[in-house]
């Protein structure tokens, strides 16, 4: 089960058409703009590119896996499974499965009849509603009664909604049958170790074959159970996402090799996420103060990894019954008694509909930036760096400073704009702290970039911000990011030219701690 | 002859339920419950109590005392 490092060479040429392309759609780069490929592979799809067509209609709606879908499609989980066969460290069982979702937050436990109703309740509702997720609290698979059901029921009623789920990849090789039955296209695994040595400090103990297993032996059967079910599934034809939490001084090097094994099984997306740790949450590592990654160090990693395969890197850690586009929670909308109480209408057709309409404002979206980066052609320069932005979505400029729950980050260079991550931040406007101190939060949390663009954005945070050696930018109001970010890369470049201004370094960002409650 | 759940302590994440080779485990009132009478401490079905081996909770489903230990039939 568990291979070799040689023998990982000769698997990997199972993921070399994903690899390129995936890039495209997995971070933004709708058109091939990266350096070296030079393809103006940009046609009416907006960002199939040279994708093979049955995997570019298994993502391009979904919004966990492409950057570029997430501003237009939502996502919703349904929490029906709590049990779970292992423990983690970072895992407080009161709370949700930090694996996929945000520790500190409880989610709503249902039965699937009653998850069944949610979702076409939420999907009547939200037409962007395209994907059902089950992931914690616990595990989907440790509890596949219930898991199966839910998604027999959904995918009775609504078949065109995209069915995926999450596990810890410990009961995995027994249910991946039953996945491929449920036509469920989309498995999230998380794979924190290949090494049962660093296993045994992320894993206390795990529950197989009716027995606890604890220390390297534990490690050992899940490692060994989860590449087996990744190879699995890889083999039928099965999307694999593979997450994996980035603990500082226990894994993060480690995660290089995880990556390597990971892809040379077909795994066609990783999301490095940080570790979200404090003692308040009464985790194992929140007790021992086990710290998680800043800004810098948790980009370093994806950095390297990048070149290996297809980093994720807007994933939002959303909580398991987290409804509504990526970076935006309606669940308290569709509470188990509103729900219970609504008449439900599904409409295929509206569906479609609003669904096509998404479609043409992607195009648009995408031509606008390739319009834009011609004018950077001819460019030369090896400045990096990083800019926030506030955005609601739609892949505009379109929200003020104060209102924003977090902030993307891009990085720009002669080569485009690069969507790199996003760094969540406390609401500035909503009072409850001093404003100061919220301020200083954004500021921490966009440390480490040059400017930061907004819809508006009022005098006393500008100042602040300036000060703080953060360029504030409002000219660009309701228009496309990435156009935006360019046309003002290249003013900036042109102002170091001209000797105008100084192109200095900036510093080290905060990852901001603690659940994102909306 | 019987083991149970320390209820304070019991995040009614419904695991033991599964695992019970007797059924013995259900949900009342928000947390999980055994019942003794059907509870056989696991012996001729598994090496350890199983709704132990599986909870998430150090110490909270131990054996009850209040029951002579379990014997199995000869
Ligand atoms: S797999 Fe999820 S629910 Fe289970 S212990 Fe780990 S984080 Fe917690
Ligand atoms: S000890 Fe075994 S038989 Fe008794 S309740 Fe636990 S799982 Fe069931
Ligand atoms: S496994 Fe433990 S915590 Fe979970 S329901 Fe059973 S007794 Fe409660």
């Amino acid at each position: 089960m568990h291979r070799s490092a040689q023998q990982e060479g000769t698997k990997a040429e199972t993921v070399i058409d994903i690899e390129e392309v995936m890039q495209q759609v997995a971070e933004h780069k709708g058109c091939g703009t990266q350096g070296g490929s030079g393809k103006a592979s940009c046609g009416s799809a907006a960002g199939q590119g040279d994708l093979p067509t049955e995997i570019w209609e298994k993502v391009k709606n979904h919004p966990c896996y492409s950057e570029e879908a997430h501003h237009h499609y939502a996502r919703m989980h349904v929490a029906v499974a709590p049990a779970c066969n292992i423990q983690c460290n970072y895992c407080n069982r009161k709370y949700d499965c930090a694996n996929e979702s945000r520790p500190g937050v409880v989610s709503e436990k249902l039965t699937p009849e009653q998850a069944a109703k949610k979702v076409l309740a939420v999907a009547s509702t939200i037409p962007q509603m395209t994907v059902l997720g089950i992931a914690g609290p616990g595990d989907p698979l440790a509890n596949p009664a219930k898991t199966f059901k839910t998604f027999e029921l959904i995918s009775q009623t609504a078949p065109d909604i995209k069915l995926c789920l999450s596990t810890n990849g410990l009961a995995l090789p027994d249910h991946v049958d039953e996945i491929a039955r449920y036509n469920v296209d989309h498995v999230t695994i998380t794979i924190n170790m290949v090494d049962p040595e660093i296993g045994a400090k992320i894993y206390p103990w795990i529950f197989w074959n009716h027995k606890r297993y604890t220390g390297v032996e534990a490690a050992k059967i899940l490692t060994d159970r989860q590449l087996q079910g990744l190879e699995m599934l890889t083999e039928r034809g099965i999307l694999c996402k593979i997450n994996s939490v980035m603990i500082p001084g226990i894994n993060d090097r480690h995660l290089v090799e995880v990556n390597r094994a990971v892809k040379s099984r077909g795994a066609f997306l990783h999301n490095i996420m940080p570790l979200i740790s404090a003692p308040e949450h009464g985790t194992v590592f929140g007790l021992t103060g086990q710290r998680g990654p800043s800004a810098q160090e948790l980009k370093a990693l994806q950095d390297s990894c990048e070149g290996e395969m297809n980093m994720m890197r807007h994933c939002r850690q959303c909580r398991a019954d987290a409804v509504g586009l990526l970076g935006e929670d309606r669940s308290a909308e569709f509470t188990t008694d509103k729900i219970m109480e609504m008449e439900v209408n599904y409409d295929l057709d509206t569906r479609k509909a609003y669904q096509a309409k998404v479609e043409e404002e992607r195009i648009a979206k995408v031509a606008a930036k390739q319009e834009e980066l011609s004018a950077l052609a001819g460019e030369r320069s090896d400045i990096r760096l990083l800019v926030a932005v506030a955005t609601k979505g739609s892949g505009l400029i379109n929200e003020h400073f104060g209102h924003a729950k977090e902030f993307q980050i891009y990085e720009l260079s002669t080569g485009g704009a690069k969507f790199v991550g996003h760094r969540r931040v406390d609401l500035y406007c909503q009072g409850g702290y001093g404003e100061e101190d919220s301020l200083e939060t954004i500021i921490r949390a966009i440390n480490d970039c040059h400017a930061v663009f907004v819809a508006k954005i009022g005098g006393c945070p500008k100042n602040d911000l300036i000060a703080a050696g953060i360029e504030p930018v409002d000219q660009f109001a309701h228009e496309f990011i990435e156009k935006s970010a360019i046309a003002w890369f290249k003013t900036y470049l042109d102002k170091v030219n001209g000797g105008e201004i100084e192109h200095l370094a900036r510093g080290d960002a905060e990852i901001r701690q603690g659940a994102l409650i909306a | 002859m019987a083991l149970k759940i320390i209820s304070s302590q019991c995040t009614s994440c419904s695991a033991c339920e599964a695992e019970c080779p007797n059924v013995a485990i259900s949900e009342k009132g928000g947390t999980f419950v055994i019942d003794p009478k059907k509870c056989t401490e696991c012996l001729g079905h598994f090496d350890s109590p199983q709704c132990a081996a599986v909870c998430p909770v150090d110490d909270t489903c131990v054996i009850d005392n209040a029951f002579p230990r379990y014997q199995l039939p000869a």
